[in-house]
C-alpha cells in the first residue's frame, strides 16, 4: 500500500470507528474494516446455518408428538427456524456473499454451526429440555445482537427474539407437564435435563481468557457481552426456574455464592466441547449428511422452478411483442 | 447518472454474486411489506425466488407468519438503484442550510394562538 492510500484507509477507518462508538449502524454499502465484514460473514453464517442444522432434532419428533397441539406447536417452531436461518442468510448476503457460497461452506465442513445440535435427542422431554436450555441460552446470546452494529444483522436478530420467546416457554411447558405426571414422566424430564445442560452451559463458548477474537468484536460492537457474563446469567436464571419444575441440575457444585450474589458452578468440560465442535460428537456425521442428502434432493426442484420462470418469461415477452406488432 | 452512482444498495457491487442470466441460482428479491392499512409498504429484508409470484408466496411464509402483513411487494434486487452512502456530504448539502423550511424558525409572540 501506498502512502497515500494507506492515509485514506486510516481516516476511514477512523469514521467507521467514530460511528461504531456513537452508536450508529453501519449499512451495507458504507465503508468498513475487511476484518469486520470478514467476522460478520463468518459469524452471521454460522449463526443461520445453526438455525438450519436445528431443525433436524427436532424434525424426528414432528410424528412422535404426543397430541395434535404439540405437534401443531412443533412444526410452528421448525418453520421459525427455518425463519430464522433465511433472515440470517439474507443479512449475511448485503455484505456480499452469495447463498450458495455459503451452504457450500456448510456442506463441505468448512463452516461451523452451534455444536450443540450434535447431540441427540431421544426422547419427547428432549423437545421440552431444548426449548427451555437451549433456546434459552440462544435468548441470552441473541437479545443484545439486536443492538449489533451492522444494521441488517441487528434488524434480522430483532425478528428473531420476538419469535425465539414461544419457543422457549413451550419447552418449559413440555417440562412442567412431565414434571407433574407419572413417576416415569418424571424421571423422563430430569433425564432430558441432565443431558442437555452441560451442552447448553457450553452454548456461550469457551472461557473469556480463552477467547482472543472477543476483544475485537467487543470494540465494534458486534459484542457486547462476554462469554462468562452470559453464561453466568444463563445459570443463575435457570437455577431458579428448575425449583419450578421440581428438578435439579446435574451439578454437585451449584450453589448460591451470597458474597457474588450469583450462583457458583462446577467445571465445565471444554474437552468435550472441542471434541464435538471438531466433528466426533455423537450426531456430527448424522446432521451433515441429512444436511446434504435434503439439498440434492432439492436439486431437481430449484432447477425446475428456474426453467418454469425463464419459460413464463420468454412466452410473456413473445406476446408481448405480438401484441405491439 | 454515472454507473458507481446507482449501485444496489443490499447487495455489495464489488462481489455481488448474483448476476443476470446466472444459471445456478433464484436472484435475490427485495420484500416490503405494508403491515395494516393506512400504512407504507415497509422494507422488511430479502430472499431468493425464481419469479415474483415465487417471491410473493416465500415472502408471505418467511415475513409474515405472525399477521405481519397485509399486502406484500417484492422487487427483484437488481433493479434497485441507491445514492452513493460515500457522497452524502454533498449530496445532502442543499437542505443544509436551510433552516427557514421549519416551523421553528420563526420567531412569533407567546400570545400568539392557534398557529
Amino acid at each position: 500500500m501506498d502512502k497515500m492510500s494507506g492515509m485514506f484507509a486510516a481516516a476511514d477507518e477512523k469514521v467507521f470507528q467514530d460511528k461504531v462508538d456513537r452508536d450508529i449502524r453501519i449499512e451495507p454499502k458504507d465503508w468498513m474494516p475487511e476484518a469486520y465484514r470478514k467476522t460478520l460473514i463468518r459469524q452471521i453464517s454460522q449463526h443461520a446455518h445453526s438455525e438450519i442444522v436445528g431443525m433436524l432434532p427436532e424434525a424426528n419428533w414432528i410424528t412422535r408428538a404426543p397430541s395434535l397441539k404439540r405437534k401443531a406447536t412443533l412444526i410452528a417452531k421448525v418453520q421459525d427456524e427455518a425463519g430464522h436461518g433465511l433472515y440470517l442468510y439474507s443479512a449475511a448476503e448485503t455484505l456480499g456473499i452469495g447463498r450458495d457460497e455459503m451452504i457450500g461452506q456448510l456442506h463441505s465442513g468448512k463452516a461451523k454451526y452451534s455444536s450443540i445440535f450434535n447431540y441427540p435427542a431421544i426422547s419427547w422431554a428432549d423437545m421440552g429440555a431444548i426449548g427451555w436450555l437451549v433456546d434459552g441460552a440462544a435468548i441470552l446470546n441473541q437479545i443484545p445482537l439486536c443492538r449489533a452494529s451492522y444494521g441488517p444483522y441487528a434488524r434480522a436478530m430483532v425478528r428473531i427474539c420476538k419469535e425465539e420467546s414461544f419457543h422457549q416457554r413451550q419447552g418449559f411447558e413440555i417440562l412442567l407437564v412431565l414434571s407433574r405426571g407419572s413417576e416415569a414422566q418424571r424421571r423422563m424430564c430430569q433425564d432430558a435435563i441432565d443431558r442437555w445442560w452441560w451442552p447448553s452451559v457450553m452454548m456461550f463458548g469457551p472461557n473469556d481468557d480463552a477467547s482472543p477474537n472477543s476483544a475485537q468484536s467487543m470494540l465494534w460492537k458486534i459484542k457486547r457481552f462476554s462469554n462468562d457474563e452470559l453464561r453466568q446469567r444463563f445459570v443463575d436464571v435457570c437455577a431458579e426456574q428448575v425449583k419450578l419444575l421440581g428438578m435439579r441440575l446435574p451439578d454437585e457444585q451449584l450453589s448460591w455464592n451470597a458474597e457474588r450474589q450469583q450462583y457458583d458452578f462446577g467445571p465445565i468440560n471444554w474437552e468435550e466441547f472441542w471434541n464435538v465442535i471438531n466433528g466426533n460428537g455423537p450426531c456430527n456425521k448424522e446432521r451433515l449428511t441429512a444436511r446434504v442428502q435434503a439439498h440434492a434432493d432439492g436439486a431437481w426442484v430449484r432447477e425446475a422452478a428456474l426453467a418454469h420462470a425463464r419459460k413464463n418469461a420468454a412466452r410473456q415477452k413473445k406476446e408481448g411483442e405480438g401484441k405491439a406488432a | 447518472m454515472n454507473e458507481n452512482k446507482t449501485m444496489n444498495p443490499i447487495t455489495n457491487p464489488i462481489t455481488n454474486p448474483i448476476t443476470e442470466g446466472d444459471v445456478q441460482s433464484w436472484p435475490l428479491w427485495e420484500v416490503f411489506i405494508r403491515s395494516r392499512q393506512g400504512l407504507d409498504h415497509k422494507h422488511v429484508g430479502s430472499l431468493h425466488a425464481a419469479d415474483a409470484p415465487m417471491a410473493i408466496e416465500n415472502a408471505r411464509d418467511v415475513y409474515t407468519r405472525r399477521m405481519e402483513g397485509i399486502s406484500i411487494w417484492v422487487v427483484e434486487s437488481r433493479f434497485i438503484h441507491a445514492s452513493n452512502p460515500d457522497e452524502a456530504g454533498s449530496f445532502y448539502d442543499p437542505a443544509n442550510d436551510k433552516v427557514y423550511r421549519h416551523p421553528t424558525f420563526y420567531d412569533l409572540p407567546d400570545e400568539l394562538k392557534h398557529m
